[in-house]
């Protein structure tokens, strides 16, 4: 890993008690849901990490818990490094203070992780869904999402599924 | 040697209402120029040189509903779009025709998930389903040349009942 990622990383890890995983070279920092914002901001103004390329989730559920990672990846083009802020979440009302404070970017990625994962950021000024329809009921992305939405029709099950298909009207 | 000959030697044809109209509805129908996917592509390419889906009457892709008959639904068809195309479809004046090309269309074909209708008849009512993953152009055409049979044989009795 790079020297000065990883005096930064250090800086997290003392200031954030901070856990930290090293994947093929990137540094993953683990933040707790209260003091992300306090690290993004440090990251910007004091380590010069200006763009906050992207906000995502993953949920790693079953196996896993907390089983939600929300990610938060960020540049520094000035000195051309890049790092990943991870925040554990739980599974029941997953909830995180949003961002669009410090990075305006955040806006529409955090509305994307709200409409995919149903992970709240608290504060968001605009927290609609950003993808699916607005009357849209679950969080797609999410494992415990049925994979297959309806049951394919096929010569056997033909009439069967024909009965209940919701044919439109003239 | 009846009365279709004499009255033809006086520039006269005979036939029935229904004939005529449904000959003059088959020999210019005009698609709706809108494309949702891949299929596009080849519809485009049904218009083309090679191709050339106008010796059917149909070299006129209309880019308002308000003038065209056919509806060509070319490609899937997502959660999002399903009331944009309703809308589309209401707006065409009466006679109106819609064909499902390609399996997206038809019954969601790869996409058996949240986002996409699981086929679009259940959005508009469906008179011809082309199959094909693209269908080829010629599909297409045989999917048109389909429907114009359906509508030549239209009897207005039917009409009224429904």
């Amino acid at each position: 890993m790079d020297n000065k990622l990883e005096k930064i990383v250090q800086v997290l890890q003392g200031k954030f008690n901070a856990t930290f995983e090293e994947f093929r070279g990137e540094a993953h920092v683990f933040v707790s849901a209260e003091q992300i914002i306090e690290a993004l901001t440090l990251l910007r103004d004091e380590q010069d990490f200006a763009l906050l390329s992207t906000v995502t989730a993953v949920d790693y559920w079953p196996q896993e818990s907390p089983r939600f990672h929300v990610i938060y990846q960020l540049t520094s083009l000035t000195q051309n490094l890049s790092v990943q802020l991870r925040v554990p979440l739980n599974g029941s009302q997953p909830k995180v203070r949003t961002a669009t404070g410090i990075f305006q970017s955040a806006n529409w990625r955090e509305r994307e992780v709200y409409d995919m994962f149903g992970i709240e950021f608290e504060g968001h000024p605009d927290p609609r869904r950003i993808l699916m329809p607005e009357d849209f009921k679950d969080h797609p992305l999410r494992k415990d999402f049925p994979l297959g939405y309806e049951e394919p029709q096929f010569t056997f099950n033909f009439d069967e599924i024909d009965l209940r298909k919701p044919y439109a009207k003239e | 040697m009846g009365v279709e000959q004499k009255l033809a030697n006086m520039g006269v044809v005979t036939t029935t209402l229904e004939t005529a109209v449904n000959w003059g509805r088959t020999n210019a129908m005009w698609p709706m120029l809108f494309g949702l996917a891949c299929c596009a592509i080849e519809m485009m390419a049904a218009q083309a040189a090679n191709f050339d889906m106008s010796r059917f009457g149909m070299e006129l892709m209309r880019p308002s509903p308000r003038q065209s008959d056919l509806m060509i639904v070319a490609g899937r068809v997502s959660k999002k779009m399903g009331p944009v195309l309703r809308r589309l479809y209401d707006q065409m004046p009466e006679p109106k025709w819609v064909i499902a090309m390609g399996d997206c269309a038809s019954c969601g074909g790869v996409f058996n998930n949240y986002a996409i209708f699981q086929g679009v008849d259940e959005v508009v009512p469906v008179d011809v389903y082309v199959a094909g993953c693209p269908p080829r152009p010629e599909a297409l055409i045989h999917g048109v040349v389909t429907l114009h049979e359906k509508v030549k044989a239209e009897k207005f009795k039917d009409l009224a009942k429904a």
